[in-house]
């Protein structure tokens, strides 16, 4: 490759302009894709580092052992909007996972024609509606119907934000199971359903288990369609018809007051959200590497 | 004996079949419902208003008068913001994950940008507030306006929330799920057309500009109008840095609106059905615009990622 400048003008010359001009282009483009890259991380580590540095100043025993304090008090906690949290999951997970795997069983091993298309199409459509429709939907039809914001509300909203998720994961996962498999299994007697979930299941339980793991991170920290369903709560939860406190929510809140203490509280809410969710999602991608790995072995 | 259990063996599949049958089908269900509650709910505001609602640029609860157009305005114009910051970095990301990056690289790159995705969008909006608002009043906008202050976009005192803030948020919100797409639609190019530009003398940069990005065009549009559709919806982290006023200006530096922020912010208190009513209208026109936009991306999207990859396995 020529490379320095050449003679000016003449032929010689301008071939070997352009062609370190060509060079230049080529390394500038280099260089601004990576600076892209690091540009696109300077945000989560300054999140990090904020959330980190903080909330740690805002977590105390208090903080996981008692009741928010109305403000203007000093000390009080978030347990209850943990808990909560946890509840309304739990809630999510109990409704959103079992039908969101047979669903996905549906599309992997019943699915064909037009009904599975739509199924699958309409699942993917649906991880992109705005999750604060969905409240507006539960909104309008159970607490409408309940007469009151409601822990059982707050988990369907959730419950269906996590559905789609579940059943693309579920289906994706159980077409990575060979045929031969289920063949074997029905070779033996085996009726489809003992197969289908003894079998098959069985052997796509790594990537399953990671995808409903992703799913329960992604709710864990949705925020707007618990505004009008679960609300939020003071106290501790007395029931599942009653509305429930959430860290998401008592984030928000306490963001949007004017008052420093309530301010520090947000900050150590959000440091316990984003410990939970970036430790389920990297235990999620942690165990399905190791199912990827074990299943290709 | 033998035929009883042959019948018990039968029905243990009709049931297990019929049972995910009906969870696949709720799936259809619960799109049909959520479509159902928000016509429902907006009827009484499109039988006072007609389709005028969505023209109506007046959002005055008080007075009952309700025109979405301020909304529509500021979630256009703020997710129009973040997808012209977004689409060039994850554009950059994904040909630097793809092209450039050594292999060791790839993962942990790909990892921590995906890290950006899981973060909750409340989170995002704690850090927009204390963080990244004041660095946009202090650092961002006094030096746009310095520069290109001429312009109406650019006019204005730095208040720091406002419609420029929540483009930026939305901006980094997005960025992971466009280039993900982005990186996957990239991974198909035929590694041997690369080869062939490469062999016949190109540069690494002119093989990606006219092998791989003609070859993923229409995934990588897929792509964008999916992280568009993102950012459309996105609701908590622009709630907490727009400003939340429900009024159209030219400018940037002002306080915006967006209909999903509008309705975390009024709906548990709208006093009247009238009002209710029309946070459920704007709901449904959020839902129709992002359901369209989604179909689109993923009809795009499919084309691109989808045959090559089954021409490949079979």
């Amino acid at each position: 490759m020529a490379s320095g400048q050449g003679a000016p003008g003449g032929d010689q010359g301008v071939r070997i302009g352009r062609n370190q001009r060509r060079r230049i282009v080529d390394r500038t483009m280099g260089v601004l894709s990576v600076l892209a890259t690091v540009v696109a991380l300077i945000p989560l580590a300054s999140i990090l580092i904020y959330v980190s540095a903080k909330g740690l100043s805002a977590i105390s025993w208090d903080f996981f052992t008692k009741l928010p304090k109305p403000v203007g008090e000093p000390g009080g906690g978030m347990a209850n909007a943990i808990v909560g949290t946890m509840i309304l999951v739990g809630l999510a997970s109990a409704m959103g996972i079992p039908i969101g795997i047979l669903a996905g069983i549906y599309l992997a091993e019943f699915g064909r024609g037009r009904l599975a298309w739509t199924v699958r199409f309409i699942c993917d459509v649906m991880t992109g509606i705005p999750s604060i429709i969905v409240g507006i939907a539960v909104y309008g039809t159970i607490v409408v119907a309940m007469k009151r914001y409601s822990a059982i509300a707050g988990g369907v909203a959730l419950a269906i934000i996590m559905l789609p998720l579940v059943t693309r994961t579920t289906e994706e996962m159980l077409k990575l199971v060979p045929n031969s498999l289920r063949e074997a299994s029905l070779a033996l007697g085996a009726p489809q359903w003992r197969t289908v979930v003894s079998v098959v299941l069985r052997s796509a339980a790594g990537g399953i288990i990671t995808g409903v793991m992703l799913a329960v991170a992604r709710i864990a920290g949705e925020t707007a369609p618990l505004l009008f369903t679960a609300l939020s709560s003071r106290y501790w939860h007395t029931g599942l018809d009653q509305r429930i406190a959430s860290l998401p929510v008592y984030i928000y809140t306490y963001a949007t007051t004017p008052y420093e203490d309530l301010h520090r509280l947000a900050w150590g809410a959000a440091l316990v959200l984003l410990a939970l969710v970036l430790v389920t999602s990297m235990a999620a991608r942690v165990a399905g590497r190791r199912a990827s790995g074990g299943n290709r072995g | 004996m033998e035929k009883k259990s042959y019948k018990a063996w039968l029905e243990g599949d009709i049931a297990f079949r019929g049972f995910a049958y009906l969870a696949a089908l709720s799936l259809v269900g619960v799109v049909l419902a959520i479509l159902w509650v928000l016509v429902e709910g907006a009827q009484l505001t499109f039988t006072k208003f007609g389709p005028g609602f969505a023209l109506g640029s007046r959002w005055d609860p008080v007075h009952g008068v309700f025109g979405a157009l301020p909304l529509v305005y500021g979630t256009v114009v703020s997710s129009l913001i973040a997808l012209a910051i977004a689409l060039p970095l994850s554009l950059g990301i994904a040909i630097y994950l793809t092209q450039l990056a050594p292999h060791w690289l790839r993962g942990p790159v790909s990892f921590l940008v995906e890290l950006l995705a899981a973060i909750p969008s409340v989170v995002y909006g704690l850090w927009g507030v204390f963080v990244l608002v004041p660095w946009v009043r202090s650092s961002v906008e006094p030096v746009l306006g310095s520069a290109l202050g001429f312009l109406p976009l650019f006019k204005g005192a730095p208040y720091g929330f406002g419609m420029l803030a929540a483009g930026i948020i939305l901006a980094i919100m997005i960025t992971p799920t466009i280039s993900a797409v982005s990186r996957e639609v990239l991974l198909v190019v035929p590694r041997s057309q690369q080869e062939a530009m490469l062999a016949l003398g190109a540069t690494r940069w002119e093989t990606i500009r006219m092998v791989v990005l003609p070859y993923g065009r229409s995934g990588i549009l897929g792509a964008a109008i999916l992280g568009l559709g993102r950012a459309l919806g996105e609701t908590m982290a622009v709630t907490m840095v727009i400003g939340n006023r429900p009024q159209i200006f030219p400018s940037l530096f002002e306080l915006a609106q967006t209909i999903a922020s509008i309705i975390a912010n009024e709906f548990s208190e709208a006093f009247n059905d009238l009002h209710l009513s029309a946070l459920v209208a704007a709901g449904l026109i959020l839902f129709v615009i992002t359901l369209l936009l989604n179909i689109m991306a993923r009809l795009l999207v499919w084309r691109v990622a989808r045959v090559p990859q089954g021409v490949t396995r079979e």
